[in-house]
């Protein structure tokens, strides 16, 4: 820490930040644009200029940039200073010429950073009385749009989209005032993290497009603080509500997760809570037909049902731990399935068991950006957790970070700590059977089919320790390999090793984890994870259950209650039909309507995510709460509540309903000690701050009784919950220190864009002031661990037959995201790979769980021979695992005349 | 345009430019260290620098369309619209504003029947605006290809064009 003076008040400043930094930390005013908390310093737009004096005698001192210049002990700076304040305005005035007026018809308007800037330097008046430079703007596909005419060129978004995220498709072109940011050419912008532009654009270049068409301003909508279930990473966001509709998903910043930045599918995939596919009434299921049925009516049917024979309860790791927690104390433990189907369920438990058990810490995705050495062994990380992908893509920064060091160069000097930094070889290791994202800055990408992998893993450990068991028969490149990354990890102060269940393999998890027992035993602190494939896979595997294929035998006349779970993407065809056949009868809890759900003969519709509270753990570990922002017409309910009236209905005693969802969570805290920690996630719904709720409306929310006067002019009372603490209106209390799990959204005076974080921050990039968010629920056993064995053979091709191994997809292989309209835009039609040559225009027939399907086929030459990926549940529903097909490839000329002659 | 210039257009760049270009990124520290270079070259062999041979020369290169199309853009005699024959540059910086430069534009445009930026429709002739081409002393400046002239004064237009189109035939 270092003491400086600003404008006569003495203040702690950390010094390793730069003065824009220690300003902004001591609560004045001092704009900026080209810094970004997460980007650092450029020194591009001018805007932070301050007074310097070189010591107390110095009247006249210099105009500075803040954000270029280091805090130093004594430092003596004036914000007010009226030579520094005429800079700052003429920077602004210079920057607005350009600038249109249209403000009222831009998206950005009222959570403007331009905005924001320009009242605060005092910039009042245009005296700019000439033409405004024009351009054309670009359709950059479903998720952002351009409006190239408000740029300020402050650079932010190439800065965040080729500097931090990789993306190579947004470039800047021409000079001084003719300064675009676009594509090459229009068309969609390639990075799966490009809807940050969205928020890293300091004024209206880059906005929601979604969210224009069913625009509303900042101040008008309700905001809550929510979770992503898009994956099981867990990220933090925002959503927004006016009239009953979720508008937007916006990023919430937790200092261990997700930080400043979200992926395209957890910002663009919440539109199926709004869509025709949502379930908003009971219903009885006619010849195929959904038939709205009164709730009463549907829970009388389901008593009847209920009364005729056992119960069989099939959770769901989609699900909030809540709903989950009441149907298996409805149905009893001992007929619960996780709602997993093999060999999903034993992987998951398989990964929790090992990450409770082994020396490893699981790492936060903080954690993973500051490693310096990662392995990531058999899993596309950017398709099935991209967020985080973008964390390990800053691997490389941290890499950087020990270049500038050397040469005394502060951290947050972008531009030189790249330029420093660009012969650096960042110490990631990747191992993948197909091509990955992370591929492109590797130290070494290894392609491995992923028995190879394991075996590549097994092989690192040993080398690692020779405690650990070693494998025979490996090539002499496989054996180069393993020293090279044994040697890079054993060299790293903090190696990360990152594995998933993408390829469901058991022996990818079990190799993992005994490379990290191998680094343990030689006095490493390993940091490990694990991706998953669902928000609550995590939870669902320490709540425990049955696997499908076990519940199966226990379904025959039983009544099969179903909760938030399509079962036809997890069994094929005949198991599906197995297992639903054999049930006496289907009841089913969704938010939406699914092939399982049209299968039911009694249909209740539960709140989606954004309608009630619940808890999700995420593949760290952590379990976090996510807040209802709407408030659902009757009878949609969450699905813990259903199942309460339904077990009323049944007269089944033994569930009581729960009042409030805090006594459920208490009782889950109770009654099972692995989620006792759960009610710290968030503060309960009694929660007060300074003697009033917490309210989730701005100040000046508009339209509160007009907005539906085309129903009734009647006072209506406000929409109100039992289970969240936040208030429903803008009557409530709202201030920096609100903890970080209950902040619907960011402003403070002067600050009306997300920017006003920093405000919310107890340093700059730190925890926030309010406290954490979530609580981890898994620590590791500490220790040296112990090793597996389970050495699998070689992969081996087989004669006429082809390895079909899943292709995740960012877009398009998640189940819920894929219901949103931007994302099923955005998402490329599926498409088999094949190892070798295949023609151009060829086809291939495969059989997956006894269909057959057609489906386009390109060549991969990165594949070996016989060999082949396909996109899970894209081509068949259910299909997500390896297996051996045999694939008939048709020749074009073919095609054309099967075509023809359909 | 000609039927060769289309057709050029869309086609690869020449072999012999390819491998000068690999050639060049071998003997840079980064290969997009020949990127100025290259695209100098493509100019200087076609005129301009068209989408096609951007995209290949980004490809050669190892970088994005976009990043390069970035460097190419960014320099005013990088030429990425097809321009003719000769591109007569006329300079408006202060020197020869003071010199009567804006007389001489007029003088330009008239002779040619275009507007500053525009191309004569028989391809001969692009008149393009530049900052100071160093040649104050002889203020108004001009450069036609690579010919310096100066001190041009409106009267001399006439003699510099047609002599420039007589020399063409």
């Amino acid at each position: 820490m270092a003491k400086i003076v600003i404008d006569g008040r003495e203040v702690e400043a950390r010094s390793d930040v730069n003065l824009l930094q220690a300003c902004l930390e001591a609560g004045e005013d001092l704009p900026y644009f080209c810094w970004h908390p997460e980007l650092g310093s450029v020194g591009a737009c001018r805007q932070c200029a301050v007074k310097q004096y070189a010591n107390a005698e110095d009247t006249r001192g210099r105009i500075v940039m803040a954000c270029m210049t280091p805090v130093t002990e004594g430092a003596i700076i004036s914000v007010e200073d009226p030579e520094a304040k005429e800079f700052r305005g003429e920077v602004v005035e210079w920057l607005m010429t350009n600038h249109p007026h249209d403000c009222p018809v831009c998206e950005e308007g009222g959570e403007c950073h331009l905005q924001d800037m320009t009242v605060m330097t005092g910039h009042r008046e245009r005296r700019y009385r000439f033409d405004k430079r024009t351009h054309n703007n670009q359709d950059l596909g479903p998720f952002v749009k351009h409006e190239m005419n408000r740029c300020i060129a402050c650079y932010r978004c190439v800065r965040f989209y080729r500097d931090y995220a990789g993306g190579q498709d947004l470039g800047v072109f021409a000079s001084h005032n003719n300064v675009y940011f676009g594509r090459h050419e229009s068309g969609t912008l390639e990075s799966p993290f490009s809807g940050n532009l969205i928020e890293v654009c300091p004024t209206g270049v880059f906005t929601d497009k979604p969210f224009s068409k069913m625009y509303s301003r900042k101040w008008d909508m309700r905001g809550a603080p929510s979770v992503c279930s898009n994956c099981a990473t867990g990220c933090n966001t925002i959503i927004n509500e006016r009239a009953g509709k979720v508008r937007r998903t916006l990023n919430r910043y937790n200092d261990e997760v997700n930080r400043y930045f979200l992926c395209d599918r957890g910002r663009f995939g919440h539109g199926w809570v709004n869509a025709p596919t949502r379930l908003r009434s009971a219903g009885y299921v006619i010849n195929g037909d959904m038939t709205p049925v009164p709730a009463q009516a549907a829970l009388d049917h389901f008593g009847k049902i209920a009364a005729s024979g056992r119960l069989v309860g099939i959770g769901s790791p989609r699900a909030s731990l809540e709903s989950n927690y009441a149907l298996r104390k409805l149905v009893g433990a001992g007929n619960f399935s996780t709602g997993m189907a093999e060999p999903e369920h034993s992987l998951v438990k398989l990964a929790v068991s090992l990450l409770a058990a082994g020396p490893a810490r699981i790492a936060t995705m903080h954690e993973m950006e500051q490693a310096d050495g990662a392995l990531i062994l058999g899993e596309d990380v950017s398709a099935t957790s991209p967020r985080m992908s973008l964390a390990l893509r800053q691997i490389k920064r941290t890499a950087f970070n020990k270049a500038a060091d050397q040469a005394r160069v502060p951290h947050w000097m972008d531009a030189s700590v790249r330029t420093l930094g660009q012969d650096t070889i960042s110490p990631l290791f990747v191992v993948s059977p197909t091509v990955t994202d992370l591929d492109g800055f590797a130290q070494d990408a290894i392609r491995a089919m992923p028995e190879d992998a394991a075996r590549l893993g097994f092989a690192i450990a040993h080398r690692i320790d020779a405690s650990a068991p070693d494998v025979a028969g490996l090539s002499e490149a496989e054996a180069a390999s393993a020293s090279r990354i044994a040697e890079g990890l054993l060299a790293a102060e903090k190696p990360l090793l990152v594995s998933g269940l993408q390829y469901a393999s058991a022996a990818l998890l079990q190799a993992t984890a005994n490379i990290a027992s191998a680094l343990a035993a030689r006095g490493k602190t390993p940091l490990i994870s694990f991706v998953l494939p669902e928000a609550n896979s995590m939870g669902l595997a320490l709540m425990g259950g049955l696997s499908l294929d076990e519940i199966a035998a226990q379904t025959a006349d039983a009544t099969l209650i179903v909760l938030e779970n399509d079962l036809s993407r997890r069994l094929d065809g005949a198991q599906f039909e197995a297992l639903v056949g054999s049930a006496a009868s289907l009841v089913v809890l969704d938010h939406s309507v699914t092939p399982t759900a049209i299968r039911s003969q009694v249909t209740f519709p539960s709140a989606a995510y954004s309608e009630t509270d619940g808890t999700l753990v995420s593949a760290e570990g952590r379990a976090q709460r996510f807040l209802q922002v709407v408030y659902p017409d009757a009878p949609l309910q969450a699905g813990w509540r259903w199942i309460a009236d339904m077990a009323q209905a049944a007269g089944l005693s033994h569930v009581q309903p729960w009042a409030r969802l805090d006594d459920l969570i208490a009782e889950i805290a109770a009654t099972m000690p692995v989620f006792a920690r759960i009610p710290e996630a968030a503060p309960a719904a009694d929660y007060e701050l300074e003697g009033t709720p917490l309210r989730s409306q701005t100040h000046r929310v508009s339209g509160r009784t007009a907005i539906r006067a085309n129903i009734s002019v009647r006072d209506i009372p406000p929409p109100s919950s039992p289970d969240t603490p936040l208030h429903s209106t803008m009557e409530g209390s709202y201030s920096t220190d609100m903890p970080g799990t209950l902040i619907p959204f960011y402003q403070v005076p002067g600050w009306n864009s997300e920017q006003s974080l920093n405000r919310f921050q107890q340093e700059i990039g730190g925890k926030m002031r309010g406290g954490d968010c979530g609580v981890r629920l898994i620590d590791a056993a500490g220790g040296s661990g112990t090793f597996s064995s389970g050495i699998p053979e070689a992969f081996r091709a087989r004669a006429g037959q082809v390895m079909l191994l899943p292709e995740a997809r960012v877009f398009g292989t998640d189940e819920m995201s894929m219901m949103a309209q931007p994302i099923a835009d955005r998402a490329a039609p599926a498409v088999v790979r094949v190892g070798g040559t295949v023609a151009e225009g060829a086809r291939v027939r495969l059989s997956l769980g006894g269909e057959i399907f057609t489906v386009d086929a390109v060549s991969d030459p990165s594949l070996p021979e016989g060999v082949a990926t396909c996109p899970p549940h894209m081509v068949s529903r259910s299909w997500s695992v390896p297996e051996w097909v045999s694939l008939e490839i048709t020749a074009p000329a073919e095609r054309v005349g099967t075509e023809s002659a359909v | 345009m000609s039927t060769a210039e289309l057709t050029a257009q869309d086609a690869e760049l020449p072999k012999d430019l390819v491998d000068t270009f690999i050639d060049m990124a071998a003997h840079e520290h980064h290969p997009r260290g020949a990127a100025i270079e290259a695209l100098r070259l493509v100019q200087e062999r076609f005129g301009w620098i068209n989408d096609a041979h951007l995209a290949h020369t980004a490809r050669i290169l190892g970088m994005s369309q976009a990043d390069l199309d970035g460097i190419a853009t960014y320099f005013n005699l990088l030429f990425r619209k097809p321009v003719g024959k000769n591109v007569v540059m006329l300079c408006d910086s202060v020197s020869c504003y003071i010199m009567g430069a804006e007389q001489t534009r007029e003088r330009l445009c008239r002779k040619l029947g275009v507007k500053m930026g525009e191309t004569t429709p028989d391809g001969e002739f692009t008149v393009l605006p530049i900052v100071c081409l160093g040649h104050c002393d002889h203020a108004p400046a001009m450069l036609v290809g690579k010919d310096l002239f100066g001190p041009v004064r409106p009267e001399d237009i006439d003699g510099i064009i047609d002599d420039i189109r007589a020399r063409k035939k």
